[in-house]
Parts: C-alpha cells; sequence; structure tokens
C-alpha cells in the first residue's frame, strides 16, 4: 500500500514534485538544483537517487513515522497533523459501526422471527431504501430538513469536532460535546449501513432457524429467548460479520464526503482540504493513513470473526 | 453464395429469439409488481434525460427578476440562484451521470468476469496473481483514492472517469464470479467441451459465462449504483471539473451558493437528489424482477 502511494505521488506524469519544482522555478527564480533540493527535502525523497533507492528511502522514512512536511504549514511535519484529525474519524467511524451493526441485527433478526408480517415489510423495504440511496445524499437530506427546513437543529454549531473552549479531557462536558459534535456523521454512517445488517441477518437468521440444532433445542424445551441468543443469534450473525470487512472499507472512504457535508475535521475532512490547497506530502500521508487504518480493521474483524466462529480457529484459513 | 445466405439466415434468427427473448422477460419481469416498478422507474429516467434534452432551450437565460421562484405552471419545479429552470436543469443533468455510470459498470463488469472466470479456470499461478490483485484493489479505499487522482490529473473526460471507476470498483464481483466458475468447471458440460479440445476462450465464454449471465447482469446494475454514487461524489466535491451541467454539479451549486441555509432553494437542491435517489432506487428493485426471471426457482405461483 505504501508501495502504491509512492509510486502514485511520484512516478505519475505532471507528477506533484514536479509540478513543484517547475512552481519553485518560475515563481522564486530558484535554480533547478535548488528547487530540487527543497522538493526533495519536503517529501523527503532524495531526487537524484535512483528510482529504487528512492523508494527503499520512502519506505525507511515511513518505518520511523516520517512522512514528510507540509507544503502549506511550511515545517509542520506531515504526521503531525495527520495525528491530530485520526482519533476524530476513528471515534464517529468505529462508534457509527458499533451501533449500527448491533442494532441492524437485532432488527434483522425480529424480522426473520415476525416474517410476512407487516413489520417485516415495512423493515425490508425501509433497508433496501436506506441501503441503495448514496450516504451523502442522505447527509444533505438531514442537514437541508432538519436543519433548515423545520430548523429543529443549530446545523452551524454542530459543525467541527469540539465547541470553542471545551478541552479534551475525562469529564462529562467533553464527551458530551465530542458526541453532540459527532452526532450528525454518525446518523449518517448509521443510516448509510443498517440497510445492510437488516438485510443479511434477516436471510440468515431464517436459514438459521431451519436448522437441526435448533428443532433440537426446541424439543430439549429451552427458553425461547436462550434459543434466541445462544443458538439462532449466535449462528446466524457470522454472514453479516463478514460483510464488516468490505464495508469499513466503503464508510472509511465515504468519510470523505460525510465530513465534507459537516465540516467534522477528521482525516476526510483533512484529505478533502488537502486535496484543494494541493498539499501533496499531506494527501500523501492521509490517504497511506487511511488505507493502514482499513487493514488494521479488516485484521481486528478477522481475528474477531476467529473467535465467534471455532471452526476457523481451528481449522486455519480455509 | 451458400455461405452469406447461412450467415443472413442466423441474423434474422438471432433478431428474432432476441426479440421473442426481450418480450418473454418483460412479461416474467411484470411478474413482481415491485421489480416491475422499478424497470419502469428507469427506463422512464432513461428515455426522459436521454431524448427529453432535444426539446429543451439549449441555452438558459440568467433572469434576476425570477431568483428561487417556488413552483408555477412556467417552472414545475421553481427556479435556481440564477432565475433558470430547474426542471430543465434535471432533465439536462441526468445524461453525463448515467453515462458515466453505464460506462463504469460495464468496464470494471468485464474486468470482474475475464480476471474471475480466467483466473478459476486456468487455475495455479494466474489465479493467485488475480486473487492477490483483487485483495490488494479492495483494501484501498476507493473514494480517496478517486479523489487523490482526480486532484492529481484534472480529468476533464468521461471516459477517464469511467475507467478510473471501472477499474477500482471490480474486486467484489471478480471473486464471486471466481467462486462460480470453480463450481462450474467440474460440471460434466464443461469437461466434455475440455474432452473435445475446444480452447479455453470458447468453454470460458460459450459455456461457463452465459450459466452467469443472470448473475452478472444483476451485478451489472448494481454496479451502475456504484458507479454513480462516486461519480456524484466526486462532482459534489469539485473533483471533476465536468463543464456541462449534470445531477452532481447542481447539487454542488445549490451547496456552496449557501442555498443550504436559505429556505426558498429546497426544490433546487432536492429536485437532483430526488432524481438519484429514484434512479438508484428503480434499480436496486428491478434486481427483484431481474433474480426472479434469472432464477425459475424464486418465482412464487404459475
Amino acid at each position: 500500500m505504501a508501495s502504491l502511494t509512492f509510486f502514485l505521488i511520484r512516478l505519475m506524469p505532471g507528477s506533484p514534485v514536479e509540478a513543484y519544482i517547475a512552481n519553485l522555478v518560475s515563481q522564486y527564480n530558484l535554480s533547478h538544483e535548488n528547487a530540487q533540493a527543497q522538493a526533495a527535502s519536503l517529501f523527503s525523497l532524495d531526487l537524484n537517487a535512483p528510482v529504487y533507492q528512492q523508494y527503499l528511502e520512502y519506505l525507511g522514512n515511513l518505518v520511523r513515522g516520517d512522512l514528510g512536511e507540509s507544503l502549506v504549514s511550511r515545517g509542520v511535519p506531515v504526521s503531525e497533523i495527520v495525528m491530530a484529525y485520526l482519533p476524530w474519524t476513528l471515534f464517529s467511524i468505529g462508534t457509527a459501526l458499533i451501533i449500527s451493526f448491533s442494532v441492524g441485527i437485532m432488527l434483522g433478526m425480529l424480522m426473520a422471527y415476525k416474517r410476512e408480517s407487516k413489520l417485516d415489510h415495512i423493515l425490508t423495504n425501509l433497508g433496501s431504501i436506506v441501503s441503495s440511496v448514496p450516504d451523502y445524499l442522505m447527509g444533505i437530506l438531514i442537514l437541508v430538513w432538519v436543519g433548515v427546513q423545520w430548523e429543529l437543529i443549530d446545523v452551524t454549531n454542530m459543525r467541527g469536532t469540539l465547541s470553542p473552549g471545551v478541552q479534551p479531557g475525562l469529564n462529562l462536558t467533553f464527551i458530551g460535546d465530542a458526541f453532540y459534535h459527532a452526532s450528525l456523521p454518525i446518523l449518517t454512517y448509521v443510516l448509510g449501513t443498517i440497510g445492510l445488517w437488516m438485510l443479511t441477518m434477516r436471510g440468515s437468521t431464517e436459514s438459521t432457524l431451519g436448522e437441526d440444532y435448533v428443532t433440537v433445542a426446541k424439543a430439549r424445551g429451552l427458553k425461547e429467548r436462550r434459543i434466541a441468543t445462544a443458538y439462532v443469534g449466535r449462528n446466524a450473525a457470522l454472514p453479516p460479520f463478514t460483510q464488516l470487512s468490505i464495508s469499513i472499507a466503503l464508510v472509511f472512504g465515504g468519510s470523505l464526503l460525510i465530513e465534507w457535508l459537516f465540516v467534522y475535521e477528521g482525516l476526510g475532512y483533512l484529505l478533502y482540504n488537502s486535496i484543494q490547497q494541493r498539499d501533496y506530502p499531506v494527501m500523501q500521508g492521509v490517504f497511506l493513513i487511511i488505507t493502514t487504518m482499513v487493514i488494521v480493521a479488516n485484521l481486528l474483524a478477522d481475528l474477531l470473526y476467529s473467535r465467534l466462529d471455532p471452526r476457523i480457529r481451528v481449522a486455519g484459513r480455509d | 453464395m451458400a455461405a452469406t445466405t447461412g450467415e443472413s439466415r442466423f441474423r434474422d434468427s438471432v433478431v428474432g429469439r432476441v426479440l421473442a427473448w426481450f418480450g418473454s422477460t418483460l412479461k416474467l419481469m411484470a411478474r413482481n409488481r415491485v421489480g416491475f416498478a422499478g424497470f419502469l422507474v428507469v427506463s422512464t429516467i432513461v428515455l426522459v434525460t436521454f431524448i427529453g434534452p432535444i426539446f429543451l432551450p439549449s441555452e438558459q437565460e440568467v433572469d434576476v427578476s425570477e431568483i428561487y421562484e417556488t413552483p408555477s405552471w412556467s417552472h414545475p419545479l421553481g427556479t435556481d440562484s440564477e432565475g433558470k429552470d430547474v426542471l430543465v436543469q434535471v432533465i439536462d443533468g441526468g445524461r453525463p451521470i448515467l453515462i458515466i455510470g453505464f460506462l463504469a459498470a460495464a468496464i470494471s463488469t468485464t474486468i470482474a468476469v475475464s480476471l474471475g472466470s480466467l483466473g478459476a479456470f486456468l487455475g495455479g499461478r494466474t489465479d493467485t496473481g488475480f486473487t492477490w490483485l483483487a485483495d490488494m484493489v479492495l483494501t484501498i479505499p476507493q473514494l480517496p483514492l478517486l479523489a487523490v487522482l482526480a486532484g492529481i490529473l484534472r480529468l476533464n473526460s468521461k471516459i477517464a472517469v469511467a475507467a478510473l471507476i471501472g477499474a477500482l470498483f471490480w474486486p467484489t464481483l471478480m471473486r464471486a464470479i471466481r467462486a462460480q466458475v470453480l463450481s462450474l468447471k467440474e460440471r460434466d458440460y464443461v469437461e466434455s467441451a475440455r474432452a473435445l479440445g475446444l480452447g479455453t476462450p470458447h468453454i470460458v465464454f460459450r459455456e461457463i459465462a452465459p450459466n452467469m449471465a443472470g448473475y452478472i447482469a444483476i451485478n451489472f446494475t448494481l454496479a451502475v449504483t456504484a458507479g454513480m454514487y462516486a461519480v456524484v461524489g466526486l462532482t459534489l466535491l469539485g473533483l471533476v471539473p465536468l463543464s456541462e451541467n449534470n445531477w452532481g454539479v447542481m447539487i454542488n451549486l445549490a451547496w456552496t451558493r449557501g442555498a443550504i441555509f436559505s429556505k426558498d432553494s429546497v426544490f433546487y437542491i432536492m429536485a437532483p437528489i430526488a432524481a438519484i435517489a429514484l434512479f438508484q432506487l428503480g434499480l436496486v428493485a428491478m434486481n427483484r424482477s431481474l433474480s426472479e426471471v434469472f432464477d425459475p426457482r424464486l418465482r412464487r405461483g404459475a
């Protein structure tokens, strides 16, 4: 992944590095060598070295956590900027995925237990509607209707990640304020993903209900509630869980639009800004971190899955 | 001589067969009411956005006396921040989005089907390579990569945008196709085709692919929605500088001109959103019908 970003930024025709050098030469009348030296220090690359050596050096810097410096805020390391924005994205996306997954599979189970009822039809249709309309459009709908037309919430006040004056710390004001500012992005992420869990869980619960072990459990006279949680729920939640990794990547990607929409200062917002300002080192850094987050989240999901499904633990990969 | 008549007869029969197939498919689709409604919505939007612009004024005049008008007979959906008619813009702005969506879907589906079936069929190193590639592309957050690329490359052509989207959206379908081919290639008729010495392309495209036609068609419509998601998102962010009017540009303009904070502009921003949402919902609903058409076991009653 690091390799991809490297080659993307470094080797593309009209690459940012070249553009930056050309810009320095024409704007500040620097000689090509001087400009190149400056660009090299900014991107933390040695431009005179052969490409493979640059690549190795880039990887080396990466391992030490050195992502170069921002072009716009001179002298500020990219890693510092990225680390300041990262927690907010992790917080909002993490909370949203936990809420949407748990509520989604509960609703999905409910739908399967009451299948062909009115409730089931309503929830199935709602689920397919929210999962087919793009999440950012739902975000705009929330802003336009709840914020502007009905004036139920003060949208401009909810922008940013914290209200002015609130300091991070382990107190209720901070936690409350963090949730207040993250609530609209979280709501949008939940709406955007919950339909998938509901529909997958409905399907898998339906097929689990027909399994022999459920019939046996019923015959043994176990309580309905225990069958629903320990027998049906636990097994039926596996298929939606496998889809978690795919939607982690989608939600992280979608944060670009959602955070821009709600002016929520996380990684997506940072990425948008750095693209607008053509701040290539920051762009490169954010992209790398988002990708790393997706990979780490996938690994965690895989680990959790092997806890949930003992068959995977014993048999290894296949 | 004999060859030409044979060929024309072949073409006739193909056209006839396609027409007959189309008729019976429509009948089958009509069985699922939700799905058929979706099909009608999708085809109406496609027809209106592709044929409608012929009857529209090519250029709209800026009219400051008619800013953010509410709907009336002369402006059924009101006007925008420059006094231009919203309905005209909605009809005119669908084509670019739909073209990119369909083109991106066609590209990603083609990549997915070719790599998936070839990999599964050939096995060995080719298969490992393709699967590795798919896993790799799958972990890239697609929208950020598209945004970064759009920021660096300054994409100006529809085909470039569609190709870029298509090049990133194939892995999920590719893995599904691969799994299907792995099971299909053990079937008797494939074994016998191989025993007859028919080449790999023949077996993959004539024997195996048709069996997945339904699955591919359904995933194609889903790929269209994914492509539209990406292209509207990028235009909304202002990263794809498509100069012409389209639904994404409309939302972007409504948003950046502060329309979002003034109550009067609700029709301007809602019109393109409604159009996109309707089309997406229509496609997804249509899939219910499509899956019944291709999988007879799902059909209810006779």
